[in-house]
C-alpha cells in the first residue's frame, strides 16, 4: 500500500481535535462531539456498504446505545461516562449478535427492509412506554469519566478530548481491519458473492462480523451522542435518523475510514448554518446534494481527497 | 360482540386507506423494481392539493357534494404532474443501477419534496372537514360511525377491482405483465418499455395522492404527514409480497386489522405490532406471504 497516508493524517486529525478540545468555543466542541458520535455510526454503516449492504435501520443500535447509556445514569444511578459508553456499546453489540444471525442471510432491498422493521419495533416500543418518557424522552447527566470527576464548565471539553482519543484508537483498528484479509473480502462480496463462496471463503461469516461490528459502533455512537446532547428521545430510533446516517455515508463514500468523520463534520456544520439561516430548505439541499453525489461522485466526497493526493 | 365488530370495522377502514397507498407502491416496485420512498411525499401532495382545491371549491359557494370530485381531481392532478416529473426528470437517468441506489434516489426525492411542500403551503395546518361531515353517521351497536368511512372502503374496493381488471383483462395490462416478467425480451418484442414505466409511475403516484386526498378530510393536513405513511406502506407491501396486487390487499387487511385490535385491546403496542408483523413475515417468507419464491440468479 504505497501512498497510503491514512495513519499520519489520522494522527494529525487527532492532534488538531485535541487542541480544539482545549481551545475551541463551546458551540464548536459540541458540534464536533456530535459529528464524532455520528461518524462512528456511519463508520459502521460503511463496513456494511463495503459488502454492498445498505441498512435503513442503524437507528435501532443508535437508539439502543443512547437509551442504555441514559438509563444507566438516570435509573441505575451510575453516572460515569465511560461506563455508560461501555453499556451502550455492549447492549448494541449483543443485540446485533442475535439479529445478525438472521440479517446476514439477507441482501439488497430485503436487508434494508428487515433492518428498518427492527428499528421501527424499537421506536414503536419507546414511543408508547410512558415509563421512559414516551415521545419526550428524558435527560441524563454524567459526573465522572472513568473515575475522574468532570468539573462543571470544562466537563464537555474533557469528555470530548477523551472521546477523541478513544475514537481515533478505534478508527486505527478498523483501518487495519479493512486492509486485512477479512476486510478485503467485504469488497469482493459486493462484487461477486458466489465467486467468493467458490473460492472457499464464508460470505455469511464476513457479513455477520461486519454486521455485529456495525451494530456495536452504532451503539457506541448513540451513547456518545446521548452524552453530548444530554438527552435521549425515541427519534434516535426512527427511520429518518437511520436515513440521515445513510445520507452521511453516501456523502463521504466508503473509500476510507476517515471519510465518515469528514462527512459527518460537514453535515453537522451545514446543519448548524442551515438552522440559523434557512431552516425551510435544509432537507431540500440535502436531497439535492445526495442526487449530485449519486450522479457525479459515486465514491463520495472522499474521491475528491484521493484525486488531490494522487495528483 | 358489537365491540369486536366495531373494532373490525375500524380495521377494515384503516386497511382500505392502507391499500390505496400500498397498491401504488407495489405496482411501481413490480414493474420498475423501485421501492419508492417518495411515495409518502406524493401522499402528502395529494392531501395538500385536495385541501386546497376542495377548500377553494367550497369557498366559491359551489354545492358541497362536488368536493368529492375535487378529492379525485387532486389525485389525478398529482399523478399527471408529479408522475412524469419524477420519472422523466429523475428516475429515468438512474435505470440500470442497483435497487439500493434507486432507493437512495427516491429518498433524495423525498427530502426535496418535503421542503418543497413547506415552501408552497407553509407550515400551518390545512383543514377540509366538510366532505367528512357531509354524509352524516350510521350506527354499529351503540357506536356512531361516519358514513365517509364507507365511501373510503368502497373506493378502495373499486380501485382494487379496476386495477386487477386493467392488469389482467386489457391489452395494455397484459403488455405491462410482460414487462414485469422480462423487461429486455419485452423491449425486443417491440413493447414501448419506457412508456410503460412512465404510465406505471404516474398511476402509482396518483394512487398515493388518492390515499392522501381521501385522508385529507379526516386529518389536519400538516408538514410531516408523509413521513409516517412511508414506513407503514412499506410494512404493508412487504407483508403481502413486493410487486403483488393481491398481496397488497391482504397485507393491508392484515396490518389494518392487527393495528385496530391492538389499539382496542393493547394500546401501548399499536406501532410495535405493525412492525413486529412486518419483521416476522420478512423472517419467515422474505418475499412476502403471497408470492412464489424467486429462482436464484447467477
Amino acid at each position: 500500500m504505497s501512498g497510503d497516508r491514512t495513519i499520519p493524517v489520522l494522527a494529525l486529525a487527532c492532534l488538531l481535535l485535541l487542541v480544539a478540545a482545549a481551545l475551541a468555543p463551546q458551540w464548536l466542541v459540541f458540534l464536533l462531539a456530535l459529528a464524532l458520535a455520528k461518524g462512528l455510526v456511519v463508520l459502521g454503516l460503511v463496513l456494511l456498504m463495503r459488502a454492498g449492504l445498505v441498512s435503513f435501520g442503524q437507528g435501532l443500535y443508535f437508539g439502543l446505545g443512547a437509551y442504555a447509556a441514559a438509563l444507566l445514569a438516570n435509573r441505575g444511578g451510575l453516572d460515569d461516562a465511560a461506563l455508560m459508553i461501555v453499556a451502550g456499546t455492549g447492549c448494541a453489540a449483543a443485540l446485533a449478535a442475535i439479529l445478525g444471525l438472521l440479517l446476514a442471510r439477507y441482501r439488497e432491498i430485503f436487508f434494508a427492509m428487515l433492518s428498518l422493521a427492527f428499528s421501527m419495533i424499537l421506536y414503536g416500543a419507546l414511543v408508547k412506554s410512558s415509563a421512559l418518557g414516551s415521545t419526550d424522552g428524558f435527560n441524563l447527566h454524567a459526573r465522572e469519566f472513568a473515575g475522574f470527576a468532570l468539573a462543571g464548565g470544562t466537563e464537555r471539553r474533557l469528555f470530548f478530548a477523551a472521546s477523541v482519543v478513544l475514537v481515533f484508537g478505534l478508527v486505527w483498528l478498523l483501518h487495519r481491519y479493512l486492509a486485512s484479509h477479512w476486510g478485503r473480502l467485504s469488497v469482493a462480496i459486493r462484487d461477486n458473492e458466489l465467486r467468493v463462496e467458490y473460492l472457499g471463503a464464508s460470505v455469511y461469516r464476513v457479513v455477520y462480523a461486519n454486521y455485529v461490528a456495525a451494530g456495536a459502533l452504532a451503539g457506541m455512537g448513540g451513547a456518545f451522542a446521548a452524552l453530548a446532547v444530554g438527552h435521549v428521545d425515541p427519534e434516535t430510533a426512527y427511520w429518518t435518523t437511520s436515513g440521515e446516517f445513510v445520507f452521511i455515508a453516501i456523502l463521504g463514500g466508503t473509500g476510507n475510514v476517515l471519510a465518515p468523520f469528514l462527512s459527518a463534520a460537514i453535515f453537522e456544520g451545514l446543519r448548524t448554518v442551515a438552522n440559523q439561516y434557512a431552516p425551510n430548505v435544509w432537507q431540500m439541499s440535502l436531497g439535492l446534494a445526495m442526487l449530485a453525489i449519486i450522479m457525479f461522485l459515486p465514491g463520495g466526497l472522499w474521491t475528491l481527497v484521493r484525486r488531490r493526493s494522487a495528483a | 360482540m358489537s365491540d369486536l365488530l366495531a373494532v373490525l370495522f375500524d380495521g377494515v377502514v384503516y386497511s382500505s386507506w392502507l391499500f390505496l397507498m400500498a397498491a401504488g407502491l407495489t405496482l411501481i416496485y413490480g414493474v420498475m423494481k423501485i421501492l419508492n420512498i417518495a411515495h409518502g411525499s406524493l401522499y402528502a401532495l395529494g392531501a395538500y392539493t385536495a385541501a386546497t382545491i376542495g377548500g377553494a371549491w367550497l369557498a366559491a359557494g359551489h354545492p358541497p357534494i362536488g368536493s368529492y370530485a375535487m378529492l379525485a381531481l387532486a389525485a389525478v392532478l398529482v399523478g399527471v404532474v408529479m408522475g412524469p416529473l419524477l420519472e422523466r426528470g429523475l428516475l429515468k437517468w438512474m435505470y440500470g443501477r442497483d435497487e439500493v441506489v434507486l432507493l437512495l434516489v427516491t429518498y433524495a426525492a423525498f427530502l426535496i419534496l418535503e421542503d418543497a411542500i413547506k415552501l408552497v403551503w407553509g407550515v400551518e395546518s390545512k383543514l377540509l372537514p366538510e366532505p367528512y361531515a357531509l354524509p352524516g353517521n350510521f350506527q354499529i351497536g351503540e357506536l356512531d360511525f361516519p358514513v365517509y368511512n364507507l365511501i373510503l372502503i368502497a373506493v378502495a374496493i373499486v380501485t382494487g377491482v379496476v386495477l386487477a381488471w386493467a392488469l389482467h383483462r386489457t391489452r395494455q395490462g397484459k403488455l405491462l405483465l410482460a414487462v414485469i416478467h422480462d423487461r429486455e425480451i419485452s423491449a425486443a418484442l417491440g413493447i414501448n418499455v419506457s412508456r410503460v414505466y412512465l404510465v406505471t409511475f404516474s398511476v402509482g403516484a396518483a394512487l398515493a395522492a388518492l390515499g392522501g386526498a381521501l385522508a385529507a378530510p379526516a386529518i389536519a393536513v400538516s408538514p410531516g404527514i408523509g413521513v409516517e405513511v412511508i414506513v407503514l406502506s412499506f410494512a404493508v407491501v412487504v407483508v403481502g409480497g413486493l410487486g403483488s396486487l393481491g398481496g397488497a390487499a391482504l397485507g393491508a387487511l392484515l396490518v389494518g386489522v392487527v393495528r385496530s385490535l391492538a389499539v382496542r385491546y393493547w394500546p401501548e403496542a399499536e406501532l410495535f405490532t405493525i412492525y413486529f408483523v412486518m419483521a416476522l413475515v420478512l423472517i419467515a417468507r422474505p418475499r412476502g406471504l403471497f408470492s412464489a419464491p424467486e429462482a436464484r440468479r447467477i
